[in-house]
């Protein structure tokens, strides 16, 4: 992609010009492995036998009748993680997926009447959204807690919906935490929105305006076609912020049934007989492999999402 | 030559082009729609009332019950009582000594919040700095850019559970590559993850490694906002690469190191989940921050009330932080 720039700097031909690429391009690769050797190390200590690991080679691949010292090949610490953490899986699935459409919705929504369709005192509606994302999460935690435990009744409101099938019982505690994500996601995804929607030209939304269109039908005509881009960039980020969350879910689930993945990571491999790192890195992969993939394969939304 | 480069711009993440572009767009609209101001807000009504709503109860109202809540001597099971308030939980907070909800003395937070500063400082200056050399390496023109920077940002898209988990086993004393690097070079294995003087760096420097890639792609972003000629006229006077990025380039990030800062240091506040993952409720007194000992407070040893207190000064914090900037965003029309 960004190889044609590099044509130009052909031209520059000094006396030390090689030798300082040559620094600059080490450097480079070394970074490259500082980011990716615990991951590496990772990968490597998963794919190992517990019973032959030895933890004298942790980065190497597991080799053993080959090299001495690295452990033997097995998927087994991969089926145990997923066996183990499967029902986390479940469970962040069933969180996730609605809780990033309807922040992502929701913000959208929120940008355009915030943005596109214009009013005194919205930006002071606004400031409120963008002071949201600061929020150190401690400080509602405890009313959290208590507004989903003692005040709303969700629990036994909930009850009806259980004859439902696949329905569980503890799956309120997922609706719980599914509104609570969507509530301290919206700040985030409007300012994403807000961002795109300045950009939009006015005329478009003038002409369609002097031509008698609804609010409702500019942003259903024209505002939603043209966020298509931007949805995808504020649900891969959402994705990722909702899936990697801990401190919500141990608050709002504590604990049960319906704990998600990352609950259920932070006690994986740990026995009285040790630690199984093959079984606990494998683990740690298995919570991680959906975001790496997303990652992986949408890198360049997510870096735009961030850097909003 | 200019294209290509433009391109890129493009395709980067633009801070610079959206605030410029933004600015003019909310006047010029402000203008327009001076004569149906109040119809619109209301017509428009439907799309924002209920996010706004929504971020009403779920941010400032429980903001404002967290501080209620601080004021009860809410402990255990049951419902706070709201009836007596007093700043009690404040006082134990500052000075320590046994308060009335509880037979035991309790600490005073100044511990967590000495290391809760020594966290998010140490944490945040390095980060800075490597994101910064990062971005000033990415920016050489290079071959493979998007390679590197994909690679330099991947540990911010995992989790800090998964993060906490694989720096577990790199510090461990006897499996960790960390200490088998240390035994190559003949220096015994060190214990580091329950090390009292080396926790907060271990934790700080596994943080750095998870959210360097961000300043890069901050930093990076603002080296590509600044117009080529001020690297050319650098040039032309001689300059050495060095002094070009010391006296021309770094100064005119400000507000690229400002912002990234703002995001790192809220990061820095949210390391709970780090320290969970791996320490329990329990890090110790030399690694325990703001965040840990509010849950520990709160959801260990149920004294509900002295963690509302706890995580209002946390709270403070963070908008001591956050408001400058947000007014100073405000102020140049970047909102």
């Amino acid at each position: 992609m960004s190889f044609g720039t590099s044509t130009d700097e052909e031209t520059e031909t000094g006396p030390g010009y090689p030798l300082r690429r040559i620094v600059l391009y080490v450097t480079l690769v070394a970074m490259a492995a500082f980011y990716l050797i615990p991951i590496e190390t990772g990968i490597m200590t998963s794919l190992t036998n517990p019973s032959s690991y030895s933890g004298q080679f942790p980065y190497l691949p597991p080799l053993e009748p080959l090299l001495s010292g690295t452990g033997e090949f097995s998927l087994q610490p991969w089926q145990n993680a997923v066996d183990l953490l499967g029902q986390g899986l479940v469970n962040s699935a069933i969180l996730v997926i609605p809780a990033t459409i309807l922040s992502g919705l929701l913000g959208s929504m929120a940008a355009y009447g915030l943005t596109t369709v214009s009013w005194r005192g919205q930006i002071a509606v606004y400031v409120t959204f963008v002071a949201g994302i600061f929020i150190p999460y401690q400080a509602v935690l405890v009313p959290l807690t208590q507004f989903w435990y003692n005040v709303v009744p969700l629990r036994t409101a909930f009850q009806p919906v259980t004859v439902l099938p696949f329905v569980q019982g503890y799956h309120w505690k997922l609706v719980a935490l599914i509104v609570t994500h969507t509530a301290y996601g919206l700040p985030i995804c409007t300012l994403l929105f807000r961002a795109h929607y300045k950009k939009l030209s006015d005329e478009m939304i003038e002409a369609a305006r002097l031509d008698g269109a609804s609010i409702y039908r500019i942003y259903r005509r024209i505002i939603l076609p043209l966020s298509v881009p931007m949805f995808a960039v504020v649900f891969i980020y959402q994705f990722t912020q909702i899936w990697n969350d801990l401190l919500f879910a141990l608050t709002i689930i504590q604990f049960g049934d319906a704990s998600v993945v990352t609950q259920e990571l932070v006690g994986l491999g740990v026995s009285q007989s040790g630690t199984n790192f093959p079984l606990r890195m494998a683990g740690a992969l298995v919570a991680a492999l959906p975001t790496l993939l997303v990652y992986v394969l949408f890198g360049e939304k997510f870096a735009k999402g961030v850097a909003a | 030559m200019r294209n290509p480069l433009q391109i890129l711009q493009r395709r980067l993440p633009g801070r610079r082009e959206t605030r410029t572009d933004g600015g003019t767009a909310s006047a010029s609209t402000a203008d327009g729609g001076e004569s149906f101001l109040s119809r619109d807000s209301v017509r428009s009504a439907p799309f924002w009332l209920p996010p706004t709503l929504l971020i009403g109860v779920f941010v400032y109202g429980a903001i404002g019950w967290n501080v209620l809540l601080s004021l009860t001597d809410f402990t255990g099971l049951g419902t706070p009582d709201y009836g007596s308030l007093d700043f009690e939980n404040y006082v134990v907070a500052f000075q320590g000594g046994t308060p009335s909800w509880s037979e035991l003395t309790v600490d005073p937070i100044w511990n967590s919040l000495g290391n809760t500063v020594v966290l998010v400082v140490g944490f945040a200056a390095v980060c800075l700095a490597l994101g910064l050399l990062l971005a000033i390496l990415v920016d050489q023109e290079i071959r493979f850019e998007n390679t590197f920077r994909t690679i330099y940002l991947l540990p911010m898209s995992l989790s800090f559970v998964v993060t906490a988990k694989f720096w577990l086993y790199m510090y461990n004393p006897q499996t960790g590559l960390i200490n088998i690097a240390l035994g190559a070079v003949g220096i015994g294995p060190v214990e580091i993850v329950q090390n009292p003087d080396l926790k907060l760096a271990a934790i700080a420097f596994a943080l750095v490694w998870q959210f360097s890639g961000y300043a890069m792609v901050v930093y990076l972003a603002g080296l590509r906002a600044i117009p080529d000629s001020h690297f050319e006229a650098a040039r032309v006077d001689g300059a050495s690469t060095v002094k070009m990025y010391w006296r021309v380039i770094i100064p005119q990030l400000r507000t690229a190191t400002v912002s990234a800062l703002v995001v790192l240091t809220v990061f820095a506040l949210k390391a709970f989940d780090f320290l969970f993952s791996m320490y329990g409720y329990q890090p110790g007194p030399s690694a325990d921050i703001l965040a840990t000992r509010m849950v520990r407070e709160a959801y260990s040893n149920g004294n509900w009330a002295y963690g509302s207190a706890i995580a209002v000064v946390l709270f403070l914090m963070a908008l001591a932080i956050v408001s400058p900037y947000i007014y100073s965003q405000y102020k140049r029309g970047a909102l």
